[in-house]
């Protein structure tokens, strides 16, 4: 097999460290379903199916340095900036110490400050607005942070997201604006979302680039950010990256994706999986043994028992907490 | 020697909130303004007139005409630190905005757990009497009054506009200023060169007396103000006019020791009575006041209609006057 990766400027410990967040993504959340069946999480928002895509742009990013607004199922990006699998324990069982919302959001409702993820919430598109004007103040103070912002094909439709790219685009702004195409908005298909096959098409309307990625190919999606970045980091202003993933699971916990998905299309997706597809590329390199494999799921599942052990011993809200930080303190 | 005093300035409402803005940019480089027509046009009603020569066009920004925008821009820019200022162009008009400000601003430092803030000002002209029909004419006030996070501020006089736009601007939470736009050029006072702050969540007793207690805002207050003296001249009978200024967090203390002093509580305003800010006020004076109360608490405010009619007598019909203050804080007082 050809090394992709070297091209792109990644050293083969780069990629298996790409690999390694992919894959303690996938292992986290499946470790949340698992707790929310047990009654131990009352909800979730699962990304597993766009871990190649998230990866692989949030490894574009500088941690602490460019700014995030991330979409609730961006676990795979919050990882790979630097949240801990505990970070995100704490959140999913609602705990005090929750260092996004002290267990007042619903999980994956990300924050945190130290790496510059602005808070979300959920009604969808409203980060996008938000992110402009992140990146209208970095341009003011002659800062050269760029911008994350993420949505699925399913925001697109929101007004805001048009409002918020019309503006960047005039500005010329440092803004990536990342979606993640699954194909459902829950359960509308893109067909009755837009009459387009590629929302990247809209971009030219704004007068940036968009671009179409395979959002199963973690390099694939790499390159595409990085290009975005440096562009963006030029004064050139924003891009869209529409990475065309496919959500393996339900959309959350209380969905049922079988009363609108056929499950041959859902086992046909699986075949494609990201996470499956870097692990074979690693292994024909000669990078990855299955016995290393092995070693480092092991390793992670560690992490993740340990990290759930806390978060389930660690203490909840004191309901004085309720009447806090309505106002500045 | 004592030098001889400047005298203070005398200004319209509109002159005071340019003032302010001027002064806190030139003070704090990170506050800058954004909105429709703001910068070369100076704003519709020119407000911000001026501001783009000294400050530029970077800090005085012309925006697209989507105030979902406006709003969500600031936020954003307030969290990376800086500290807008936006402006709709309209109250009528904020209502794109209102998820950007109820789900987002409002609630950002809440749902973060205190570890985000969103120091943000949105300024909007607001109010009728100036043929401004259904969408050049609300009062918006009573829609963000219910919810928590935010503050409202909705000054009656250039000195206390000056006072508390500046006040708005350092505050760490998001600020809806609402400007009343009869009282823009109408309304003229004293107001300061030197810099001041004035604080947000004090009400401010306008008129002293011991009959009975007025609560207004906006360009009522000075309705009211003129019933008062007129109440005064005729009848002998002395009200207290109080300028709530600040609409969220409400004053409780100087309503509630000015409602019992006097027993007799009119509440006016200019914004349509169901579920206005009145009905609020009612309710904290009913549950702690009322066993001081020596009439029932009457709420003066025009009825529950579109605010307004484009033709005249209609929007004169709509309007409040100084003689429905004058008649119902008369009636109130012989009751």
């Amino acid at each position: 097999m050809e090394n992709r990766h070297a091209a792109l400027g990644l050293t083969d410990s780069d990629v298996l460290a790409m690999y390694e967040k992919m894959l303690l993504t996938r292992l986290l959340d499946e470790r949340a379903w698992a707790l929310n069946r047990m009654g131990k999480a009352h909800f979730l928002v699962s990304c597993q199916g766009h871990e190649a895509a998230q990866v692989g742009a949030a490894w574009a990013l500088r941690p602490g340095i460019d700014w995030l607004l991330p979409y609730y199922r961006d676990l795979g990006v919050v990882l790979a900036i630097g949240m801990t699998p505990r970070d995100y324990l704490l959140a999913l069982l609602a705990r005090a110490e929750d260092p996004h919302s002290g267990g007042r959001q619903m999980p994956s409702h990300w924050s945190y400050p130290p790496l510059n993820i602005f808070t979300g919430s959920s009604p969808v598109g409203t980060q996008v607005p938000q992110a402009a004007g992140v990146a209208y103040a970095a341009k003011l103070r002659g800062d050269d942070a760029v911008v994350y912002v993420s949505f699925g094909e399913g925001t697109a439709s929101q007004g805001d997201v048009h409002e918020g790219m019309n503006f960047a685009a005039v500005h010329k702004l440092p803004v990536i604006f990342f979606c993640q195409n699954n194909r459902y908005a829950i359960s509308v298909p893109q067909s009755l979302q837009m009459a387009v096959d590629d929302l990247a098409d809209r971009a030219a309307g704004y007068g940036f680039p968009g671009k179409v990625v395979d959002g199963m190919d973690v390099l694939e999606v790499y390159g595409a950010m990085r290009e975005a970045v440096d562009r963006a980091r030029r004064g050139e202003g924003p891009t869209l990256i529409e990475a065309k993933v496919y959500r393996l699971t339900p959309h959350s916990s209380d969905d049922d994706d079988r009363t609108y998905r056929a499950r041959e299309e859902v086992e046909e997706w699986k075949q494609r999986d990201g996470v499956t597809k870097i692990r074979a590329y690693l292994m024909a390199l000669g990078l990855l043994t299955e016995e290393a494999d092995q070693a480092l799921r092991r390793r992670l599942l560690d992490e993740i028992d340990a990290a759930v052990a806390y978060a389930e011993a660690a203490a909840d809200p004191e309901p004085s907490d309720l009447v806090r930080h309505v106002y500045a303190e | 020697m004592r030098e001889a005093e400047t005298p203070v300035a005398i200004k319209t409402l509109l002159e005071a909130i340019r003032d302010a803005l001027a002064e806190e940019m030139r003070r704090d480089e990170r506050v800058f303004v954004l909105g429709e027509d703001v910068g070369r046009r100076g704003g519709v009603f020119r407000v911000t007139q001026g501001l783009i020569d000294e400050f530029g066009p970077a800090r005085v920004l012309d925006t697209p005409l989507a105030e979902s925008l406006i709003v969500g821009a600031a936020i954003g820019a307030a969290a990376y630190g800086l500290r807008p200022v936006a402006e709709i162009q309209f109250a009528d008009f904020i209502h794109p905005a209102m998820d950007q400000i109820i789900n987002e601003a409002a609630k950002i430092r809440y749902r973060s757990n205190g570890a985000w803030g969103c120091p943000i000002v949105v300024r909007a002209p607001y109010g009728g009497g100036v043929h401004g029909a259904l969408y050049h004419s609300q009062s918006v006030e009573a829609l963000f009054y219910h919810v928590p996070g935010l503050k409202i501020v909705a000054p009656a006089t250039p000195y206390d506009a000056k006072g508390l736009l500046k006040a708005a601007i350092r505050d760490p939470d998001p600020v809806l200023f609402f400007e009343h736009k009869k009282a823009y050029r109408s309304v003229r006072g004293e107001v300061p060169d030197e810099d001041y702050v004035l604080p947000i969540g004090k009400a401010d007793v306008k008129r002293a007396g011991e009959h009975l207690t007025v609560i207004t805002y906006g360009y009522n207050v000075h309705l009211c103000l003129e019933a008062a003296e007129r109440l005064s001249r005729e009848e002998g009978i002395e009200a207290e006019v109080i300028d709530l200024r600040t609409l969220l967090p409400i004053d409780r203390e100087t309503i509630l020791a000015s409602a019992k002093k006097t027993g007799r509580v009119m509440i006016s305003h200019e914004d349509t009575k169901t579920g206005g800010i009145g009905a609020e006020l009612a309710a904290i004076i009913a549950e702690e006041a009322l066993f001081y109360l020596d009439a029932p608490i009457v709420r003066v405010a025009p009825p529950d209609v579109h605010p307004m009619p484009f033709n005249g007598r209609l929007e004169a019909a709509f309007m409040p006057t100084v003689e429905q203050q004058y008649t119902a804080m008369r009636d109130l007082a012989r009751l």
